[in-house]
């Protein structure tokens, strides 16, 4: 039997298609209003950064003309309204995770951060010499670096899973690499520079299966659909603000509180102790005893609001809207002459990466900028995924639930203005 | 002429899907590499040197269609020429792409250089233009560090 809040949830159309209202939505985001180059924007550069909507440009706001204070501190009023906001967005942050517990998140200024945190805490403390590390085939740099400078620190060792000619990564490869002498497991839960869901639930049985712990770099799969990292059963879980049409410079760290509890510090300060004497420091407990310093409170201010944003339009809603969208821009694409898609994994969300015969990408993306479309061209930050391909670079087309059909249509009407140009 | 078809000027879409001299050189005096992180781009030039002189020269890589075109028309251009003149040319040419002069008239030396007088519409795409450049006088100077445009 539904519960009266389930039946109040439950979607008021049941026999037509769920209504996405692209044009309304559309009106949330003044960026998305401008002509560059004297034509309309499109912007298809979500998986750098999504475009913000106004009611984040206006928490920001409202920090800074209302409530402009430090956090955890005052006993005045102001003080009082940052802190409540600000662990009200903790609060947001959970439930948009489907943590057990607001402690387990911590705000970090971004996914890249979050990892690194982990690296340099969880990873120093239990990473020895001659262990192992298990990323894939598919990472970001962000997601590869801070393993190579632990494994450097600790002589460890740093493994690849690879991936098939789809894009895919190989179960039965991570199966195999997968040893006694692995401390943990780091992957992509969705590839920015080819946009494969990896299977991650199967990753984390896996790994479960050993004792290994897995870390998810959320940054490109928190923006597409529903998160939920107790059903995923991840031990650590990164996303980035700004990808999630929030501000730059904050994200969140997701940590299992036993973890998180036995973790060392990350960076000293203010803050992260309960006292501090010359003699001896006790730390503050989680989440604090992760954020030293005062930290980006108007960011958070932003994050929160975006979180009610996409918790507002549904993340199941966007997760069907884009996955038509995605599937429309793939046929456009790939129907032109001369065009080869990068990435063909059965499970994809928000990305289309593509090569185009006898013309640069970095030559395709001056041209599409010129009739108004942003695209990223070159590596992505994933250099290893373009070696895999045999590519110096790819156009990278990446898709946000306010992009529409007519933007596809331009994207493709452009490409061929490319090919007329370059004959 | 739109600015795209200023910065894709016949001249140069020639050169960039016929690239000339293009192809290493086994005996050369001299080579180096250039890399753009930006693109990807990356050029190795090799030289051969009489005294002063660049007797022959050619060059290997991948890049984008402006730093392909400008490696090629670079190699035909510098044949014969004297590090000084070489280094006098990059340096016009670095004025040409980055708009400090302009094509018409200013700079007859240019030759088939006059074809990037476009690009400095298009300032990310400068480092395109010069990569090969760079390369060439870190040959030029003997320098085992890889050439960058950052």
């Amino acid at each position: 039997m539904a519960t009266t809040q389930e039946a109040i949830q439950a979607p008021v159309r049941e026999s037509s298609a769920p209504s996405f209202d692209v044009k309304r939505i559309r009106e949330d985001f003044p960026i998305l209003k401008q002509k560059v180059h004297g034509k309309p924007l499109v912007y298809l550069d979500n998986a750098a950064t999504s475009q913000k909507p106004a009611q984040v440009i206006e928490a920001l706001l409202r920090f800074y003309t209302h409530d402009c204070s430090n956090v955890h501190r005052g006993v005045h009023l102001l003080s009082e309204r940052a802190t409540e906001a600000y662990e009200g967005t903790r609060v947001k942050v959970q439930r948009f995770l489907n943590a057990s517990d607001s402690r387990e998140i911590i705000f970090v200024r971004g996914t890249t951060e979050g990892i690194n945190l982990v690296a340099q805490t969880y990873g120093r403390q239990n990473v020895k010499l001659g262990d192992e590390i298990l990323i894939t085939g598919l990472e970001h740099h962000s997601n590869i670096v801070p393993w190579q400078i632990l494994c450097e620190e600790k002589g460890a060792f740093l493994h690849v899973v690879p991936i098939n000619d789809r894009g895919e990564l190989m179960l039965e490869e991570f199966k195999k690499l997968l040893n006694v002498r692995t401390r943990l497991v780091a992957a992509a839960h969705v590839s920015n520079a080819l946009g494969t869901i990896n299977p991650v639930r199967e990753i984390v049985q896996m790994a479960h299966a050993m004792n290994v712990p897995v870390l998810l770099d959320g940054a490109q799969a928190t923006p597409h659909m529903k998160v939920d990292v107790q059903e995923l059963g991840c031990d650590f879980y990164a996303f980035s603000g700004h990808k999630v049409f929030g501000p730059t410079g904050i994200g969140a760290l997701y940590g299992k509180a036993e973890l998180l509890e036995a973790m060392p510090p990350f960076q000293g300060g203010g803050d992260m102790i309960s006292s501090v004497t010359f003699e001896k420091t006790i730390y503050n407990a989680i989440p604090y005893k992760f954020e030293a310093g005062t930290p980006n409170i108007a960011d958070v201010y932003g994050l929160g609001a975006a979180l009610d944003y996409v918790n507002q339009i549904g993340l199941a809603n966007i997760a069907s809207y884009e996955h038509a969208l995605l599937s429309y821009a793939t046929e456009a694409v790939n129907q032109i002459p001369g065009v080869r898609i990068i990435g063909t994994a059965r499970e994809k969300a928000g990305v289309i990466s593509f090569v185009l015969e006898g013309v640069h990408a970095h030559d395709v993306g001056t041209i599409l900028d010129r009739e108004g479309i942003a695209v990223r061209t070159g590596h992505h930050c994933a250099q290893p995924v373009m070696d895999r391909f045999g590519v110096p670079a790819t156009v990278r087309a990446s898709l946000a639930f306010y992009n529409t059909k007519q933007e596809i249509n331009a994207l493709a009407a452009g490409i061929q203005r490319v090919k007329a140009l370059f004959g | 002429m739109s600015e795209l078809e200023g910065l894709y000027q016949e001249v140069i879409l020639d050169h960039s899907k016929r690239p000339r001299n293009c192809h290493p050189m086994k005996d050369a005096d001299r080579h180096a590499d250039g890399y753009n992180p930006l693109c990807g781009d990356r050029f190795t030039v090799y030289l051969k040197l009489q005294d002063d002189r660049i007797t022959d020269i050619s060059f290997q890589g991948t890049g984008c269609a402006i730093s392909t075109a400008s490696a090629s028309i670079l190699t035909e251009i510098l044949k014969g020429k004297t590090r000084a003149q070489a280094e006098a040319l990059f340096e016009t040419f670095h004025d040409l792409v980055t708009g400090k002069t302009h094509a018409e008239g200013e700079t007859p030396a240019l030759g088939k250089l006059a074809a990037f007088s476009g690009v400095c519409e298009f300032p990310v795409r400068v480092k395109c233009a010069t990569l090969v450049w760079h390369t060439l006088r870190s040959a030029l100077n003997g320098e085992r560090k890889m050439a960058s445009t950052e």
